[in-house]
């Protein structure tokens, strides 16, 4: 995990190096100063999250990770009142219908299919975040 | 005027002004002829569940997105809220607060209602027209949907 001194605005949970490299980049270029928190696997998020008791504007989270899957982290946040209420966003790979389902049933805010080109994908990346940290209030 | 059964954006909103601005700027979108405009929450909940003078309409042609005002004639946007998500055949269609409350009280409300997102309406026109733009292409392109 690494660690931030201030409260980040996003928690990244992601295990792919080049698409949270690219994610960084793409987060840097939209000049909006986002302070990113990045975990590499299901249950860093979690300690992150639960045990360290950080509260991150919005959450992006990808779905297949080491250790525990992004399924089972939303889950877990949405059953624990200090997590419930954060936005989370699936970014992932995955289109299929069981997991667009599943994360709708566990209360996902939205899901997001990752752009497979580069380009779309550096877009994307950032409208998430001007939409998330810039138009949308999260809860205190 | 959009075909019931081709709305892709149901906008609940009483002030003919926000509605106005609302879809002029989800015209720069191509996203106009998707809108359907509803005004107050008894015509909203009507709309969605296939009721009273929308009961010809199917229930199960739902729109990609719901924008919904707090402050409504009848009923107001946080029943309209509690009664979508609490239903199995409407709870998974996304729904934003598009109000301009900027109350603690109705954020943490609404989200504990299960809203997918809340926006408080900027003040100045051409921020409002920004915003609203900004909206209509995350929830009509980028947001995938169960459905």
């Amino acid at each position: 995990m690494e660690k931030e001194q201030q409260q980040a605005d996003i928690l990244l949970v992601e295990d792919n190096p080049n698409d949270a490299e690219l994610t960084q980049r793409a987060l840097r270029k939209t000049d909006i100063g986002v302070h990113l928190a990045l975990a590499r696997d299901g249950a860093e998020a979690l300690e992150y999250l639960l045990g360290g008791q950080h509260k991150p504007r919005v959450i992006f989270l990808d779905l297949k990770l080491p250790k525990i899957d992004g399924i089972e982290v939303l889950r877990r946040v949405r059953a624990d009142d200090r997590t419930r209420s954060i936005p989370v966003v699936v970014l992932t790979s995955s289109q299929e219908e069981r997991d667009i389902t599943e994360c709708y049933k566990l209360g996902v805010n939205s899901y997001v299919v990752k752009p497979v080109e580069f380009e779309k994908f550096y877009k994307a990346v950032g409208d998430l975040a001007i939409y998330w940290l810039i138009l949308n209030k999260s809860p205190l | 005027m959009t075909r019931l059964e081709d709305v892709e954006i149901l906008l609940v909103e009483d002030n003919p002004n926000d509605v106005e601005l609302t879809i002029r700027a989800l015209q720069k979108q191509n996203l106009a002829s998707k809108v359907f405009v509803v005004r107050d929450g008894a015509e909203a909940l009507d709309f969605i569940f296939a009721t009273g003078t929308y009961a010809a309409r199917n229930i199960e042609n739902r729109p990609k997105v719901i924008l919904l005002d707090l402050k409504l004639p009848k009923v107001d946007g946080i029943e309209v809220l509690r009664r979508i998500k609490a239903d199995d055949r409407t709870k998974h269609t996304p729904v934003v607060m598009l109000t301009s409350s900027q109350e603690e009280r109705d954020v943490m409300d609404t989200y504990s209602l299960g809203v997918n997102s809340y926006i408080v309406k900027p003040v100045d026109f051409s921020n409002f027209v920004h915003a609203v733009s900004e909206l209509g292409i995350y929830w009509g392109f980028l947001n995938k949907l169960p459905y």
